[in-house]
Order: structure tokens, then C-alpha cells, then sequence
């Protein structure tokens, strides 16, 4: 099953169709557990600078397409290119936002600390963290508007607190290409507030974010692409044009009463 | 009560000490990592390493030893991710079946070639303290356990090892998947600090039997933990109540058992238990997360969710 999108040429608006201009592109890429497929023949190409959602059921391989990219998880066939080259010569490139849960938030070190980490990867082996990188990693706790919370060891910080730390700790990889797995994930409406108006700063600079989300209701508000994934890309394009019931259909499957969330919205935005 | 300290007491607590330091280091990122279990399954599996080194060279030289000590210990790290991994048992169950056999082939190993083999499995267990401290050797003019020279010379290792990677350790430790980002290989990590674990073992278990080096490989930095937020912290803070618990160890070891009209005990039994009994002070009175702590101010805190407390009265 082949996405209707694929087989056109992603929006250049004007710029040269160039792979290396291209923040992600995925050829074929299939990733199995064992012998049972997680995700299956994925072709993408994303275009620079848009905020891309990346939706679908929950088991749909979301986070795994995000961790393979990345080389966290064995690729079964199948290439990803960052700006045109393998992962391995584009790390500094990428930027990533795991999931909150995946951490342990007992570890004992300060919200600053691990905003540091970001700065780890131009750091390189056996160098220490210094005043720059101190400098650098409370700029970007301001960004996430809270860097009177530096000093706050991560246990004490609100779910919603922690979520914006990890985002500050990609903000100071410095990447051009950020993935993102559920930051929306059960945060205050604050941190949803400060986190949109984050990732439209991103978006303003130029830069790529892929962002795995769950709540249908807010995707047109937030992200100008979209790609909607189950196993299988069953669609990817600009929002307006692949967020429709047909697709979220064929995404969801018979899950109907999510839909039926979302149809109020979807009649809003004319279809 | 009287007591009579002499340049042997010193070297016993020394030597405790030294070990103790020396397994904090690794045993703090063990702790964090939440398998501390692997300190025991190490420190365990070992034994045929050593014993495999022993029976090929015949030799007791201690880098031979650390040898296969580090070789036993890289083998039980890759033996059970295999087994976690392929065998679908879960990471427990997959070091208790790596680290058993291993430390039963150990035995038979050792068992099979006594005549010529000097090692004893009841020392592997509970170590031989009291007669590591008469084994010296001259250095200018002072005699010096060799115990004190391994361990000591493990022990710089070890420092040095957190030291340079301390930001690689804590990176793959709090989160493995960012630190691959990166760059750091969290499995190379992952290898480098069970090699310092096995090699951490074998230095001490000489002196200080398995047992009780799995105890000082966990319970001062599980105290550490208990007092502070602060990673740094609590690396120092880990060596000093390893020192500490040397320390009440031997002197309780000296001064407990002729309350009750006894003979002083084996002292590395009582480090352990000195270690314990401090991790239990750390753990009620604790200023940042004591239990006394969190029965007095369990209101103020409505925002921060805290773990119920029993005997919540009102």
C-alpha cells in the first residue's frame, strides 16, 4: 500500500529539490521485533522547516519510526537519510525528546544538569562541562520559561516542569532537525501553551520538527504537516490536504468514537 | 572495656577502607541503574575466571587474576543481556542463571584441583582479612600489606575511571537512548563499568570475602542516595560512609562481642554490618527524604506527591 503522496515531489516552496536540503528521508524502512513487523515499508520525505505531527494508533510504530531514525533500534531493511547522509556523519543535526516515562526522575541531578546533557555531543569524550555549556544550557531553560528552576533537583519539578527540561535539553543540542516523542503527553495547559509557542519559534528559525501527538483535536492548530502512521505510512502531506476522515479511517480503523471526537473539527476546517 | 589498637588494626581498617572506596565508585552508577543485582551476579561469577587464570599459569600474580576476573565479568554482562534478550526470561532470572553456573564451575574448578591450588572456597565467601594484613611486603621501611597495594592501586583506577567519564556515566545512566544520540555508546559504557565491578571484586574478595563486597558495593552509595540530590555529592558521600563503616566495623568487631563475654569477631562481617546499620540512620533520619522528616512536614507538601506514610493518624 503505497501513500498517495508519495510518488509526488514534497513542496519546495522555490527551494532546489536537493536530498541534502531535505531534513529526513526515509526509504523502505521496515523494523521488526523478532519476527513481528513494527513498522513495514515506510517510505517519507520530510520537507525543511515544517512542524510535522506524527499520528496514529497507539502500537502504530510512532516512537519506534523516531528511535530507528536515530539508530536506537535495529533497522530490518530500509535506509533514513538526515540532510542527505546516514544518521551516524548527521548526529549533531538532530535533536530528541524521548518519552517523559522513559527516564527515571529520581536520578539525582538538578534541572540544569540535564538541560546539560544537551551539550554533551559537541563536548565529545572525557570533557567537562563547563561555563559555557552552563551558560548555554540556562538560556535554554529561559526558553522553556523556567530557569528559576535550575538548580531544582528533577525529582521535585511538575510533569509538566520535567517535559519542558527535556525540551530545553534539546534546544541545547543546537540541531536542525528535532524529533519528538509525545511532549504533549499529559502536561499542564501551560506547558502546552509554552511548548507550542516553543515549537513555532523553531518553525520560525528554519528549523524541522517531527512531533508524535495523540490529540486529534489540536493537530491542524499545531502542525502544518502531518504524517499518519499505522504500521503502514498511510498518508503524508501538507495538514489540510491529508487530514481527512477517509484517512484517519483507514489509520484508525474501526475506532470510531475517536473519530467522532474530531469530526466537530473537521467539519470547522470545510471538509 | 580496653582496647589495644596496633599497626594491624590500621591495616585492617586501611585495607576495609581502600575496598570500601573502591566499590562505591562503580557501586553508585549500579545503584542508579537499578541493578545492583549485577554487583552480586559479578562478584559471583568471578570465581571461574580467576580459578581458569590460576589453573593455566599457576601463578597467583595479581594482574593475571584481574584478568580473568575482568573476563568472567564482561562474559556474565553479555551472558545475561543474551538471555534476557533471546531467552525470554527477564533480566533477573537471566543473571541468577549466568552468574550460579558460572560460579558453580567456579567451585568445581577449584575443587577438582586442590592438591595444587591454593585458593579455598570458604575464603571466596567471607575472605581471610586477618591474614591479608600479616602477608606484607617491604616497601623502604615500612612493611605494607600487599592487599593494601592491589586495592589501593584499584581503588586510584576507579577514581580515575569516574572522574574522566563522569559525564559519559551519568549521561547513559539516566538516559541510554540520549547518550547514543550523542555519541556515547551506552553498551560500551555499559561494559567498561562491569569490567571496573569485576576488577573491583577480585581485589577485595581476597581480603574481604563476595559477600561483603557486594555489601560495599551497594549499601554505602543506597545510604549516599538516601542523603542527597546531587550526583557528585553523592559519589563523595558514598566513599565516606565506606570509610565510616570500615572503620565502626573493626571496632565493633573488637568491641561488641566481649560486652556479651565473647571473642572479637571476624572484622569484614562487621564492616558489612556497619554499613548496614548506617544506611538504616540515613534512612530515618535523612534531612532531605529521612522517614522522621516525612512523617513532620507530610502537609506542607500538597503539590509534591509523597509516598503514604504509615500510622497517618489525622
Amino acid at each position: 500500500m503505497k501513500s498517495f503522496v508519495d510518488d509526488r515531489e514534497a513542496p519546495t516552496d522555490g527551494r532546489p529539490e536537493h536530498p541534502d536540503n531535505i531534513p529526513l528521508s526515509i526509504h523502505d524502512l521496515t523494523v521488526a521485533y523478532g519476527r513481528k513487523p513494527v513498522i513495514w515499508d515506510v517510505e517519507l520525505n520530510i520537507p525543511e522547516g515544517k512542524l510535522v505531527g506524527v499520528i496514529g494508533p497507539n502500537g502504530a510504530g510512532k516512537s519506534t519510526l523516531l528511535r530507528a531514525c536515530q539508530d536506537l533500534v535495529p533497522k530490518t531493511s530500509g535506509e533514513v537519510q538526515i540532510y542527505g547522509k546516514p544518521y551516524k556523519e548527521q548526529r549533531r543535526m538532530v535533536g530528541y525528546v524521548p518519552q517523559r516515562e522513559s527516564v527515571d526522575w529520581d536520578f539525582p541531578v538538578s534541572a540544569l544538569d540535564v538541560v546539560a546533557m544537551g551539550t554533551y555531543g559537541t563536548l565529545g569524550w572525557f570533557r567537562r562541562v563547563g561555563k559555557k555549556q552552563k551558560a548555554i544550557s540556562l538560556e535554554c531553560l529561559e526558553r522553556v520559561g523556567i530557569s528559576h528552576l535550575a538548580d531544582r533537583q528533577i525529582s521535585q519539578l511538575s510533569g509538566g516542569q520535567q517535559q519542558r527540561v527535556f525540551l530545553a535539553r534539546a534546544l541545547a543540542q543546537d540541531a536542525r532537525l528535532y524529533f519528538m516523542d509525545e511532549p504533549f503527553a499529559a502536561v499542564d495547559a501551560a506547558t502546552e501553551q509554552a511548548i507550542v509557542s516553543l515549537l513555532r519559534g523553531l518553525n520560525a528559525d528554519g528549523k524541522t520538527c517531527l512531533v508524535v501527538h495523540h490529540d486529534l483535536a489540536s493537530v491542524t492548530q499545531y502542525f502544518d504537516w502531518l504524517v499518519l502512521l499505522n504500521m503502514r505510512v498511510v498518508a503524508s502531506g501538507p495538514t489540510d490536504e491529508v487530514f481527512t476522515r477517509e484517512n484517519l479511517q483507514k489509520t484508525y480503523g474501526g475506532k470510531l468514537s475517536l473519530l467522532d471526537d474530531v469530526a466537530d473539527r473537521l467539519r470547522n476546517v470545510g471538509r | 572495656m580496653e582496647f589495644n589498637w596496633d599497626s594491624l588494626d590500621t591495616w585492617t581498617v586501611v585495607i576495609g577502607g581502600l575496598s570500601a572506596v573502591a566499590a562505591a565508585m562503580p557501586g553508585c552508577f549500579l545503584v542508579l541503574r537499578r541493578m545492583s543485582m549485577m554487583g552480586d551476579a559479578i562478584s559471583h561469577a568471578i570465581l571461574p575466571g580467576i580459578a581458569m587464570a590460576f589453573l593455566l599459569t599457576h601463578t597467583r600474580i595479581t594482574a593475571i587474576m584481574f584478568i580473568g576476573a575482568a573476563c568472567a565479568g564482561l562474559l556474565t554482562a553479555a551472558f545475561t543481556q543474551c538471555i534476557s534478550k533471546y531467552g525470554k526470561v527477564d533480566r533477573g532470572a537471566a543473571m541468577g542463571i549466568v552468574f550460579t553456573t558460572l560460579f558453580a564451575i567456579g567451585l568445581i574448578l577449584i575443587r577438582q584441583s586442590a592438591k595444587h591450588v591454593e585458593l579455598d572456597p570458604g575464603c571466596v565467601l567471607y575472605g581471610s582479612l586477618e591474614y591479608s594484613v600479616i602477608d606484607v611486603v617491604q616497601i623502604g621501611a615500612l612493611e605494607v600489606p600487599r592487599a593494601v597495594i592491589s586495592i589501593g592501586s584499584v581503588m586510584c583506577i576507579n577514581v580515575l575511571f569516574i572522574v574522566l567519564l563522569y559525564k559519559e556515566l551519568a549521561a547513559s545512566s539516566f538516559d541510554p537512548s540520549l547518550a547514543n544520540t550523542l555519541g556515547f555508546n551506552s553498551g560500551l559504557i555499559h561494559y567498561l563499568l562491569m569490567m571496573v565491578v569485576a576488577v573491583t571484586t577480585v581485589a577485595a574478595f581476597e581480603s574481604l570475602g563476595s559477600i561483603i563486597v557486594i555489601a560495599m558495593l551497594i549499601v554505602p552509595p543506597a545510604t549516599a542516595f538516601l542523603l542527597t540530590k546531587n550526583l557528585a555529592h553523592m559519589l563523595v558521600l558514598s566513599a565516606v560512609v565506606g570509610l565510616l563503616s570500615a572503620f565502626l566495623g573493626h571496632l565493633g568487631a573488637m568491641a561488641i562481642p566481649p560486652v556479651f563475654g565473647l571473642e572479637a569477631t571476624v572484622s569484614s562481617g562487621m564492616m558489612a554490618v556497619a554499613a548496614g546499620a548506617l544506611f538504616f540512620s540515613a534512612w530515618l533520619f535523612s534531612p532531605s527524604q529521612g522517614l522522621f522528616l516525612r512523617l513532620g512536614e507530610r502537609r506542607e507538601h500538597a503539590g509534591r506527591p509523597l509516598p503514604p506514610t504509615a500510622g497517618e493518624g489525622s
